[in-house]
């Protein structure tokens, strides 16, 4: 790449490469000379960030999929912890719905917003083909195609509508579906007098995976989860992903993204619009009924609630942050919130990454700079000077103890004021003014900002330690909502997204 | 015919707060062209403000004030509250996001309700609230009211339906017969050229939130007083809203109301007719049936799009 020399001559390199680097053979999409010069020019980096930028971009994407595979066999040989395979193997399922959200919502530009009912339907089709609910047990290789099979009927079925409907209508139309799924699972012990799906209590007893006549136990001997589930997980992911990738290359695939930037505009150079997105819906559905197969074989149970509107937002979360229409955005978004969502669930990891996050943030935003001192230390001594005052005044707003979590927590239960018994009134309080001040920072600018920001930063760590180390089950999903409020704000691509640029 | 009447009166009175919610949908949408995903979740925090009035006011077996008024509080704080969070949230959320395309503020919306009611459960816990009303003044408003032929229709009802037609009526001349709602109908009309007109863009929208989310909350506390609520009855309430607003025809105002009657009235009967467990189903299948053979609504303008 080299140095420029006039500044302005980048801006016209860039548009050259951009134009040129897919090779002629494949015209990108829905962009144009300004637009690629535009979008270019906003994603080149300057600095060593940038040339590691263009380093990683230029090895291939087969390289990435080896190591990925490689990491997850290298799983069970670096651990022998049950947990640790198993959550390798959520988040293998979290890769493959991810690819399948993809389709629809990255490629399709279609808001499914019912998706994870067809995880569901996958899920609840190989319970009912192979359990002792009807006695029908087929094989697993005869099994999962024909779930696969009827997820994309029911994607197709259900893509009817959108022939007709467009982003808004389709969304309620598609949440609506997920509620008729899980209003139909959950009460589906009494359809018509018949015992359909098991109700509320599911279906249990739930056939492991065979191959060729051979059971593959869901836990071994010693009760420790058999790695054949994640194996035969990333298998599946691997064949979809290069599969969906020859998709993408193809006609269908150009076809999709045209779809997506303009549908008044492909149906006028005669794209058959109304087919191009029932198969953008039958694809993103049979995927996510296979994936559905695996969960339901290795848990050998099913339950209404596993598919319900949290999942969908998680699903939605990862494919915003790692970027709508990428394929490789998507899997590393699927792997950063799947493990994000793991390591909240301990207080200790989650105290140690969250306090990790703020002081990068930190230096991030505000760089080396006499800023970041005053900031920092402002914070301290903030901190130490609050703990003093209300520790004088009733030392039972002191006491409490900081909790598992090692120097982090230690440092912590002696700066952050922690009640011992806290009053019922400090979680609705504290929280609410945190919320109210964060978003008036956002209003704000010069140091205002930044003297704001110090008690900000303190309440911050008083709710961490107070009210939401004590309830990681929303404290997840609140972060998840902001996540995806911010991302669709500042970064709308995403990590490896796209950028859209539109013209008017 | 004992049963149909009972029938008739629980779907008035589910229908009238189903109207308030489809009123805040349409009203955001009208100007907008926005579905607010987060509307549910502000109805419920209605739900929330006023339990929390009321035990401030002391509970429901010994309220520190007259139950007329404890009511009326209890519906102006939620009124309140919500008015400031459907600001904040047109503010930090959809603002910034007016330009982008259309896709964009959707899934920010979905971003806020998850947000909202999660915050809730946060803070206050998952378990259900319950308001309590049969125990204020012994019962009075369940024992007291009139008779149809067999059916007591009791005062619980009566408060519920005719408040939200009262707010419904003074929406409507609002909206018709001053200068503000002048402006919110050119703005609903053609946005831009409003914008040169000189009418103020952001004023009108931040407008049509404090009005959409106010009647949320009202029509959160008239929902709790007879139904227990809790963190998540958001999700389903609010997109039985919007369906009542795509039925009665989306940004009109009378629309909303027949939409939430129709909805109340479907739901109602279908619940005492045929079975609680598919009630939500004849929503689903109404909202398709209308959404593929009259988009329009019942009283909605066709649109027509131009190129």
């Amino acid at each position: 790449m080299g140095g420029y020399d006039d500044e302005l001559t980048r801006p016209l390199e860039g548009a050259l490469e951009a134009t040129t680097s897919e090779g002629p053979t494949s015209p990108a999409v829905g962009r144009d000379e300004w637009v690629a010069r535009h979008g270019d020019n906003r994603r080149r980096r300057g600095g060593p960030l940038g040339k590691l930028e263009e380093r990683l971009a230029a090895v291939p994407w087969w390289a990435w999929l080896t190591l990925l595979c490689v990491v997850a066999v290298l799983v069970p040989v670096v651990s022998d912890s049950g947990y640790v395979r198993r959550v390798a193997f959520d988040i293998a399922i979290y890769m493959l719905l991810a690819l399948g959200l993809n389709v629809v919502v990255g490629w399709g530009g279609l808001l499914d917003l019912g998706y994870v009912a067809f995880y569901g339907i996958g899920a609840y089709a190989y319970a009912l083909l192979s359990s002792e609910h009807y006695g029908i047990h087929l094989p697993t290789l005869v099994a999962i195609p024909l779930v696969v099979v009827i997820g994309a009927v029911v994607g197709f079925l259900v893509g009817l509508p959108s022939r007709r409907l467009t982003g808004d209508y389709l969304a309620i139309v598609t949440l609506f579906f997920l509620q008729l799924f899980l209003t139909v699972t959950t009460n589906g012990d009494d359809l018509f007098g018949h015992n359909v799906t098991g109700g509320a209590n599911g279906i249990l007893n739930v056939d492991p995976l065979s191959l060729f006549g051979h059971d593959l136990p869901v836990s071994t001997s010693g009760g420790v989860f058999n790695v054949a589930y994640l194996y035969v997980v990333m298998a599946a992911f691997v064949i979809v992903f290069v599969a969906l990738r020859f998709v993408n290359l193809s006609r269908t695939g150009r076809a999709w993204r045209s779809l997506r930037e303009d549908p008044l505009a492909a149906e006028v150079m005669g794209m058959p619009v109304n087919w191009l997105k029932l198969m953008s819906f039958a694809f993103g559905a049979s995927i996510a009924a296979l994936s559905g197969t695996f969960v339901s074989a290795l848990n050998s149970s099913v339950f209404p609630l596993s598919f319900s509107f949290p999942l969908l937002i998680t699903v939605y979360t990862m494919v915003i942050l790692g970027g709508a229409g990428s394929q490789a955005g998507v899997v590393i978004g699927a792997i950063v919130i799947g493990v994000l969502l793991e390591v909240l669930r301990d207080p200790g990891d989650s105290r140690v990454l969250f306090y990790s996050v703020i002081v990068l943030g930190l230096f991030a935003a505000l760089k080396l700079s006499r800023k970041l001192v005053a900031v920092l230390a402002g914070l301290f001594l903030f901190g130490l000077a609050l703990r003093l005052i209300v520790g004088a005044i009733d030392s039972s707003w002191t006491s409490g103890s900081g909790g598992s979590g090692g120097q982090v927590a230690d440092f912590m239960a002696r700066w952050v004021v922690v009640p011992s018994e806290p009053a019922a009134w400090i979680a609705p309080v504290s929280y609410i003014t945190l919320v109210a001040m964060a978003l008036i920072l956002t209003l704000l600018r010069g140091w205002v900002r930044l003297v704001v920001l110090v008690p900000v930063l303190y309440l911050a760590a008083f709710v961490w330690e107070n009210v939401m180390l004590a309830k990681p089950e929303p404290t997840r999903y609140i972060i998840l909502g902001v996540l995806l409020i911010a991302l669709m704000i500042l970064r709308p691509s995403g990590l490896l997204g796209e950028k859209r640029v539109e013209i008017i | 015919m004992d049963t149909f009447i009972q029938l008739t009166l629980n779907g008035l009175t589910l229908g009238s707060v189903y109207a308030l919610i489809a009123l805040g949908y349409s009203l955001v949408y009208g100007i907008l062209k926005l579905l607010n995903f987060a509307h549910g979740d502000v109805f419920m925090v209605g739900t929330f403000i006023g339990f929390g009035t009321l035990q401030v006011l002391g509970g429901s077996t010994n309220p520190i004030v007259p139950i007329w008024l404890l009511l009326t509080l209890m519906t102006l704080a939620a009124m309140g509250g919500c008015a400031v969070l459907g600001v904040a949230i047109e503010r930090f959320a959809y603002r910034p996001l007016r330009d982008a395309p259309r896709i964009a503020p959707l899934i920010s919306a979905l971003g806020v309700s998850f947000f909202i009611a999660y915050s809730m459960q946060l803070m206050f816990g998952a378990a259900l609230k319950n308001y309590d009303t049969f125990s204020m003044d012994g019962g009075a408003l369940y024992f007291n009211g009139f008779d149809i032929g067999n059916v007591r229709v009791p005062l619980i009802r009566i408060i519920t339906i005719v408040s939200a037609f009262v707010m419904m009526v003074l929406l409507w001349l609002l909206v018709t017969r001053t200068r503000l709602g002048k402006a919110m109908r050119a703005t609903s009309h053609d946005r831009e050229a409003a914008a040169m007109m000189g009418i103020d863009i952001d004023k009108v929208i931040v407008f049509a939130f404090v009005l959409g989310s106010a009647l949320a909350g009202a029509a959160g506390v008239l929902f709790a007083l007879r139904v227990p609520t809790y963190a998540t009855i958001g999700f389903l309430i609010g997109l039985k809203g919007f369906t009542a607003a795509v039925i009665g025809g989306i940004g009109s105002i009378p629309g909303a109301l027949a939409g939430g009657l129709v909805l109340g009235f479907a739901e109602s009967y279908t619940q005492g007719y045929i079975s609680t467990r598919w009630s939500d189903l004849l929503v689903f299948v109404i909202l398709i049936l209308f959404l593929l053979f009259r988009p329009q609504g019942l009283l909605g303008k066709a649109d027509i799009r131009k190129v």
